[in-house]
């Protein structure tokens, strides 16, 4: 059975409209994009499409750190990796880029800081 | 009262920014104003990822935007006066501070640089009927109560207006738990960034219903509904498309205004459509020795121009400490935009002032535009041409223009036609 994904390319402003045709698992088709950069995203968007999750863990002073995930994790554990990090507490003083929760939903991506905070 | 030589009031990203890019410049005192307990501005609450890739050719989030500012500026030894709002300044550049520690404190600076940055519009300022029930927020205010305090708004979320804030406050509200059942805009288009319209709102299925907006908020005591209809290519709300949808949260991401009192009361001169001041190419305000960069001078969509602007304040304040005599009443060329074009900057060339071989003017199209021709004219007509495609109002459109050109005329017109010539 053929799939078609509708992908807008957000590479660059023009925001092409992608039409990717798969069938089991593999590309057979890319249209629609003005550009080689298109042909990857529309990949990527359609095997496995890949975010960086940001969101706030707790700190142990009751304040909330801001955090990302150290590389893109796939879309689809977003929400579990939200649900694992309202667990975490977080020791002060932390430095930015600190890794304060180790492979995160089993995505084998580390959640880092992104500010320090000192007391 | 102490003299200082650069007083920058506000320490976001422009003032950081300008700060740090004197004290390379020479200029041995800086002190950044801040009415905040940190500095940072508004990226500390922006914890979401797409800053920094002009400037530090990576993607950062908003925390660790600020913090490469802040270390730098700490390890350059500036200093920055935190908790401390500025309540006045005057046009010979007295600065009247308060805080709890000093109470008043009085300034006078050599050179002043302007990054007060801007706030949101509010409903009073789009004027949406209704009662006035808690549960309605300005998109960056409920971002700062998730991210810095950690309270959540809300459960069930309409979102009016389909700026960069709101679409991201749309992602953010929905990973955090709540449901966003839709963004509404009255524009036929978005005026966020395409990338954020893709990772915000269609990684979650969030309807964006363009051409659409809040005709009235139901509830006394919380938000139980609005009503949203259609409008018509006026603008105006077609009635009969009004439809009932119950939330207990609205959230307006409806525009941003430069935050300009401290401005104002220095006698500077604003343009109506930026909001900001009237500045030349070393971002010199009409007033001498006062500079502007930021959202304060006019509304960014990415905070690294912010950043090269701030640069460029920095530059025009080192310049105007140096100099030894006061300057006569500079030599100006108008800089005005045409059709197709709200705005221009710099609005003004000094031209006894500094130029650089090309000149960087920023400018905002009125509508979206496939492909366009961007004209510059003068009284002897078109001097320069350039064709541009993919013009959207959200995104700054820049281009450089050639010392002559603004050597050899007295005014000149920048103005933005669709299409293009050749048909290229």
């Amino acid at each position: 059975m053929i799939k078609e994904h509708k992908v807008t390319c957000i590479v660059c402003p023009a925001g092409c409209e992608i039409i990717a045709r798969v069938r089991k698992n593999s590309i057979i088709e890319i249209r629609g994009n003005r550009c080689k950069k298109g042909v990857d995203y529309a990949r990527n968007e359609v095997i496995e499409p890949r975010r960086v999750l940001t969101t706030t863990v707790r700190l142990e002073n009751g304040h909330f750190l801001p955090v990302k995930t150290a590389k893109p994790i796939p879309r689809e554990l977003i929400f579990k990796a939200i649900k694992e990090l309202k667990e975490v507490r977080v020791k002060v003083p932390v430095k930015m880029g600190e890794v304060v929760h180790q492979n995160v939903a089993g995505s084998n991506v580390d959640v880092v800081s992104t500010r320090s905070w000192r007391k | 009262m102490r003299v200082r030589e650069l007083v920058i009031i506000g320490g976001g990203p422009a003032g950081l920014s300008a700060a740090v890019e004197a004290k390379k410049l020479g200029v041995e005192d800086v002190l950044i104003i801040d009415r905040e307990s940190e500095p940072g501005g508004i990226l500390k609450q922006c914890i979401h990822t797409g800053f920094g890739l002009h400037v530090f050719k990576e993607e950062l989030t908003g925390p660790e935007y600020a913090e490469r500012f802040i270390a730098e500026a700490q390890e350059r030894g500036i200093e920055i006066m935190l908790d401390t709002m500025v309540i006045e300044l005057t046009d010979d550049r007295r600065i009247l501070a308060v805080n709890s520690r000093d109470g008043l404190v009085e300034l006078k600076a050599r050179a002043v640089i302007l990054a007060m940055g801007c706030r949101e519009r509010t409903r009073g300022a789009i004027n949406i009927p209704g009662f006035r029930p808690s549960g309605i927020f300005t998109a960056g205010t409920a971002q700062y109560f998730i991210n810095i305090e950690g309270y959540m708004p809300g459960k069930e979320v309409v979102i009016l207006g389909s700026g960069d804030v709101g679409l991201i406050m749309a992602r953010h509200l929905t990973l955090e738990g709540a449901k966003v059942k839709c963004v509404a805009e009255i524009m036929p288009y978005s005026n966020g960034l395409t990338r954020n319209i893709v990772q915000c709102l269609q990684d979650f299925n969030i309807p964006l219903l363009l051409n659409h907006t809040v005709v009235n908020i139901h509830g006394k005591k919380r938000v139980e509904g609005v009503t949203i209809a259609e409008v018509d290519l006026n603008r105006k709300p077609r009635m009969e498309t009004a439809r009932y949808v119950s939330c207990d949260t609205l959230l307006l991401s409806v525009g941003l205004i430069p935050e300009n009192e401290l401005s104002r009361m220095a006698k500077v001169q604003i343009d109506e459509v930026t909001g900001g001041p009237v500045v030349d190419q070393s971002m010199q305000t009409t007033i001498e020795g006062i500079f502007a960069c930021g959202n304060v001078l006019h509304v960014h969509d990415v905070v690294d121009l912010v950043t090269i602007e701030a640069r460029v304040a920095a530059r025009g304040a080192a310049d105007f400490l140096k100099q030894k005599k006061k300057r006569i009443r500079p030599a100006t060329v108008p800089v005005i935009p045409g059709e197709g074009l709200r705005y221009v900057l710099p609005q003004r060339i000094d031209l006894d002032g500094a130029l650089e071989e090309t000149q960087n003017f920023f400018m905002r199209s009125v509508k979206p535009m496939d492909r366009g021709r961007l004209l510059i004219q003068s009284d002897r007509g078109v001097v320069m041409s350039k064709n541009l495609k993919f013009i959207r109002p959200s995104e700054m459109i820049s281009i450089k223009v050639k010392r002559e050109i603004l050597q050899q005329n007295n005014c000149l017109k920048i103005s933005l036609c669709e299409g293009s010539e050749n048909g290229d």
